[in-house]
C-alpha cells in the first residue's frame, strides 16, 4: 500500500476515446440493409425502373399513340430491314412449247417433279416457283406448309394448280411473311393427284415497295430498287393497333409509378397525422377518431374504389389518374392511422418522454423531437409496402376498364388488351404483366429488407 | 361473451348504416342521368319513371326512404333501372350464390394450401423445399390475379387440347369442374399470404415453453408437431382469415370477368357503368353488410377455437 493507491487516478485521453465510430440510427439501419442482398438488388431494380420511366421517353423517341396498321401484333425482334421492290408486275409464267400439255397415255404412276426452285429472289411481295415438267402429267397442284411435310397428307395449304403438263410455274402472293415455307408440287392427271411430290424450302425476303416506303417515311435519299432500308424497330413488338409496346410501357410506367408513389405518400402522411393526433391526445378524442377509421375500413374496398373514382368524374380528354389518386387516399389511410396510433401510444408511455416533459418540453417539441422520429421506421416500412398495393389497385381497375381512360396507356390496361390476344400474340400480355410483377416484387423485397433493418424487435431476435 | 357479441353486433349495424350513407352520397355525386338511355323518352313518360323510382322527391327524402326500405326483416332495394322488370333483391338472390360458392372454394383452397405449405416450410427451414415454396410465395404475392387467371386459362386450353376433349372447361359456370380453376386463381394471393404467416407463426411457436415441456415429457415428434405446434400456429392464420374473406369476395369480380362467371361482382361493374342507382346501392350495401358480419362471426368463432381469448 502506498499513498498512490489512495490518490485519484490520472485522467488520460485514451479512456474517453471511442474505439468505434459513433453511428446514428439511420447509419446503423443502412449498414444492415446493405448486407441484405435481395433488398439491395430490389433497390437497384427500382432505380432502373425510375430511369426507364424518366429517361426512357427521351432516349426512345417513339410516339406511344402512333398506330401502324401494317405492323400489327409484331412479336419482339431485333432491328429488321426490308428490300426495296418496285410495283408488282404480272408474271406470265413458264410454258414449255415442245412438251405435250396433256399426257399422251394414262400412267398409273409418275415421277415427282425435278428441279423445283424459284425463278428469282423470293420476297414477301411474291414467290415465283418453277420446276421441270414430268412425263405423263397433265397438270400440277401446289401446296404450302409451315413445317416440313411428313407425308402425302401433310402438304399443308392448297394454293392452286396448273392445268397442263407443260405449265411449270406458279406464283404465290398469299400473305407472305419472312419465315420458312415448304412448297410442294404434286403432278396430276388433270383431275386426280399422283402420289408423288417434291418439296422445296423457301424463306422470302421482307420487302417493301418504293411507294409504301416513301409514304411511311422510311426512304432515305438516293435508295433505289434492290437496296435495303431499315424498318421501324420495335424491341418489345407492337400491339393490336401496331403501337410500339416499349414506348407504351414507358408511358404506362408514368401512370403506374405516379399512382404507386404519390397515393401512398399522401395517405401515409394523412394516416400519420390522424393516428398521431389520436394516439397523442388519447381518451375521448382517440376513441371517436378511431371509431371513424373503423367505419372506413369496413367499406368494401374495390367497390368503393370504383364508385368514388366514377363519382369524382372524368372530363373528356382526361386520363382519370387524379380521381383514382383521391379515391385511393380516401379509402386507404386508416391502416396507417391505426399503426401509427399504436406506436404513439407505446412511445407516449416511455421513460424518455416523461423525462423530456419533466425538463419542460412542450407538446410540439415532444411530438416533433421524440415521437415522430421514433415512429418513422414503421412509417417508412408501411410506405414501401403501400407502393405495391397502390400499383396493384391501379392495375386491377385499369384491367376491368375502370382505371385510366383509353388513349393513355397504363400497365393494367395494356394487360387488359393483351389478354384478348393472349393465345396468338402472348407478348402483348407478357411484357406489361412482367413489368407490374417486377415492380411489385422489388418494392415487397425492399420492404422486407427495411423491416429487418429498422425494426428493433427483429434486431433483438437475432 | 353475450355482452361482447351484442356490442359487436351493434357496432356492425352502425357500420352498415355508415356504408349505406357513404354509398348514397357517392352515387349521387356520379355525373350523368340514370334514366337516360338510347331510347328517346317523352316528358310524361319521364315524369312517370321519376315517380316510379322516387327521383321526383328531394334528396333527403330519397335518403330516408332508402334507409326505411333497407330495414330488416324485409330489406327491399327496389327495381333495377336498366332491367326494369327485375327487382334488385332478385338479382342479388340469383347471382350472389355464385360469387359465394366461388369465394368459399377459394378460401378453402387458400387456407388448406397456406397451412400445408407454411407447415412444410417450417419443417424444412432453410432447406430446398423451404426455398422453393418461399420463392413461389413471393411470386404469388407479386403477380396480379388477372395474370394468373389468364395463365390458368392458357393451361386449361393446353390440357384440353392434349386430352383431345374438354376435360376441364376453360370458362363459364355450371358444374364443379367449372369452379376449380377460378377458385384456385382467386385463392392464390391469399394462399401466398397465409403460407408466409403460417411459417413465421410455426417458427415462433417452436420456441414456446409448452413445446419444450412436451419434448421433455417424452412425447413423440409427430404428436408434438400435430397436437402442440400446428394447433397453436394456426391461430394467427384464422385471425387473418376474417378480413381475407372480405378481400376474396370483393376481389372476385376480376376472376368472374376473365372466366365469364355470372357472379354478383360482374353485375356491380355493369351497374356502375350504366349508372343503375338501385343495383349499385343494393349490391354495395349487401356486400358491406355481408363482410361486416363475416368478420364478427370469425371473431366470435375465434373464441371457441382459442379458449384463452374467451377468458379475456
Amino acid at each position: 500500500m502506498s499513498v498512490l493507491d489512495f490518490s485519484p487516478a490520472r485522467r488520460t485521453a485514451q479512456i474517453e476515446q471511442l474505439t468505434r465510430p459513433s453511428l446514428s440510427y439511420w447509419q446503423d439501419a443502412w449498414i444492415r440493409l446493405r448486407k441484405n442482398v435481395r433488398a439491395i438488388i430490389s433497390l437497384y431494380i427500382i432505380i432502373l425502373l425510375g430511369i426507364f420511366t424518366a429517361l426512357g421517353p427521351v432516349l426512345w423517341q417513339v410516339d406511344p399513340a402512333l398506330q401502324d396498321l401494317n405492323q400489327v401484333s409484331q412479336p419482339p425482334s431485333l432491328p429488321k430491314t426490308a428490300i426495296l421492290v418496285g410495283q408488282y408486275e404480272p408474271w406470265k409464267g413458264i410454258v414449255i412449247e415442245d412438251f405435250p400439255p396433256e399426257a399422251i397415255e394414262y400412267l398409273e404412276m409418275v415421277d415427282a417433279p425435278m428441279g423445283l426452285r424459284t425463278s428469282d429472289h423470293p420476297t414477301t411481295q411474291r414467290v415465283r416457283l418453277i420446276w421441270n415438267p414430268v412425263h405423263g402429267a397433265s397438270g400440277y397442284n401446289i401446296y404450302r406448309n409451315q413445317r416440313y411435310p411428313e407425308d402425302f397428307n401433310d402438304l399443308g395449304l392448297p394454293l392452286g394448280g396448273t392445268f397442263a403438263g407443260n405449265e411449270v410455274s406458279y406464283e404465290d402472293r398469299l400473305s407472305l411473311e419472312s419465315r420458312s415455307y415448304y412448297y410442294s408440287v404434286v403432278p396430276t392427271d388433270g383431275f386426280d393427284e399422283y402420289e408423288s411430290f417434291s418439296v422445296v424450302e423457301i424463306i422470302p425476303r421482307t420487302s417493301i415497295t418504293l411507294d409504301e416506303a416513301r409514304s411511311r417515311g422510311l426512304l432515305p435519299e438516293g435508295k433505289t430498287i434492290g437496296e435495303e432500308v431499315s424498318l421501324k424497330f420495335h424491341p418489345f413488338g407492337t400491339d393490336y393497333l401496331g403501337r410500339d409496346i416499349m414506348a407504351r410501357l414507358m408511358e404506362g410506367a408514368r401512370v403506374s409509378l405516379f399512382i404507386g408513389i404519390f397515393a401512398p405518400l399522401f395517405y401515409v402522411l394523412f394516416g400519420v397525422i390522424y393516428g398521431g393526433f389520436a394516439g397523442y391526445f388519447g381518451g375521448q378524442i382517440d376513441a371517436l377518431l378511431m371509431r371513424f377509421a373503423d367505419f372506413v375500413v369496413a367499406l368494401p374496398f374495390l367497390l368503393f374504389m370504383i364508385l368514388f373514382k366514377i363519382a369524382f368524374g372524368i372530363g373528356p380528354g382526361e386520363s382519370g389518374i387524379v380521381p383514382m389518386l383521391i379515391a385511393l387516399v380516401l379509402l386507404s389511410w386508416p391502416s396507417t392511422a391505426r399503426l401509427v396510433r399504436g406506436q404513439v401510444l407505446k412511445i407516449r408511455e416511455q421513460g424518455y418522454i416523461d423525462a423530456a416533459r419533466l425538463l419542460g418540453g412542450r407538446h410540439h417539441y415532444l411530438v416533433l423531437r421524440h415521437i415522430i422520429p421514433n415512429t418513422i421506421g414503421v412509417i417508412l416500412v408501411t410506405l414501401t409496402f403501400a407502393v405495391p398495393f397502390a400499383i396493384f389497385t391501379e392495375a386491377f381497375l385499369s384491367f376491368i376498364g375502370m382505371g385510366v381512360a383509353p388513349p393513355h396507356p397504363s400497365w393494367g390496361s395494356m394487360c387488359n388488351e393483351g389478354v384478348k390476344t393472349m393465345l396468338s400474340h402472348p407478348h402483348e400480355l407478357i411484357f406489361p404483366a412482367v413489368f407490374i410483377s417486377i415492380t411489385v416484387l422489388a418494392f415487397n423485397l425492399l420492404g422486407d429488407g427495411l423491416t429487418e433493418a429498422l425494426d428493433s424487435r427483429m434486431r433483438a431476435r437475432e | 361473451m353475450i355482452v361482447y357479441t351484442l356490442k359487436r353486433l351493434l357496432a356492425g349495424v352502425i357500420t352498415v348504416w355508415f356504408i349505406a350513407t357513404a354509398t348514397f352520397i357517392a352515387m349521387h355525386q356520379v355525373p350523368g342521368d340514370p334514366l337516360l338511355n338510347d331510347k328517346a323518352v317523352s316528358a310524361e313518360i319521364r315524369k312517370n319513371l321519376e315517380r316510379r323510382y322516387g327521383l321526383d322527391k328531394p334528396i333527403t327524402h330519397q335518403y330516408l326512404i332508402f334507409l326505411r326500405n333497407m330495414l330488416p326483416p324485409n330489406p327491399d332495394f327496389g327495381i333495377s333501372f336498366t332491367q326494369q322488370n327485375r327487382r334488385v333483391n332478385d338479382i342479388i338472390k340469383d347471382h350472389f350464390p355464385v360469387s359465394a360458392i366461388l369465394g368459399l372454394l377459394a378460401i378453402f383452397f387458400s387456407a388448406a394450401g397456406g397451412v400445408l405449405f407454411g407447415a412444410l416450410t417450417a419443417i424444412y427451414r432453410n432447406r430446398l423445399p423451404d426455398i422453393v415454396i418461399m420463392f413461389l410465395v413471393i411470386l404469388g404475392i407479386s403477380v396480379p390475379s388477372f395474370v394468373f387467371a389468364a395463365l390458368g386459362q392458357l393451361l386449361l386450353v393446353n390440357v384440353n387440347s392434349l386430352m383431345g376433349y374438354s376435360l376441364i372447361p376453360v370458362a363459364g359456370w355450371g358444374s364443379f369442374t367449372h369452379m376449380l380453376m377460378p377458385s384456385l386463381v382467386l385463392g392464390l394471393g391469399t394462399m401466398a399470404l397465409l403460407t408466409r404467416l403460417m411459417r413465421t407463426s410455426m417458427l415462433d411457436v417452436v420456441n414456446e415453453d409448452y413445446i419444450k415441456t412436451a419434448r421433455a415429457k417424452g412425447l413423440s415428434p409427430q404428436r408434438i408437431f400435430f397436437k402442440h405446434q400446428l394447433r397453436n400456429a394456426i391461430l394467427p392464420v384464422i385471425t387473418v382469415l376474417g378480413p381475407q374473406i372480405a378481400v376474396i369476395t370483393t376481389g372476385g369480380f376480376i376472376v368472374e370477368l376473365v372466366f365469364a362467371i355470372p357472379g354478383l361482382g360482374r353485375y356491380f361493374v355493369q351497374a356502375v357503368q350504366q349508372l343503375d342507382y338501385t343495383v349499385i346501392m343494393g349490391t354495395t350495401v349487401f356486400y358491406g353488410a355481408f363482410l361486416v358480419f363475416m368478420v364478427i362471426v370469425v371473431d366470435i368463432l375465434y373464441g371457441f377455437i382459442d379458449p384463452r381469448v374467451r377468458v379475456q
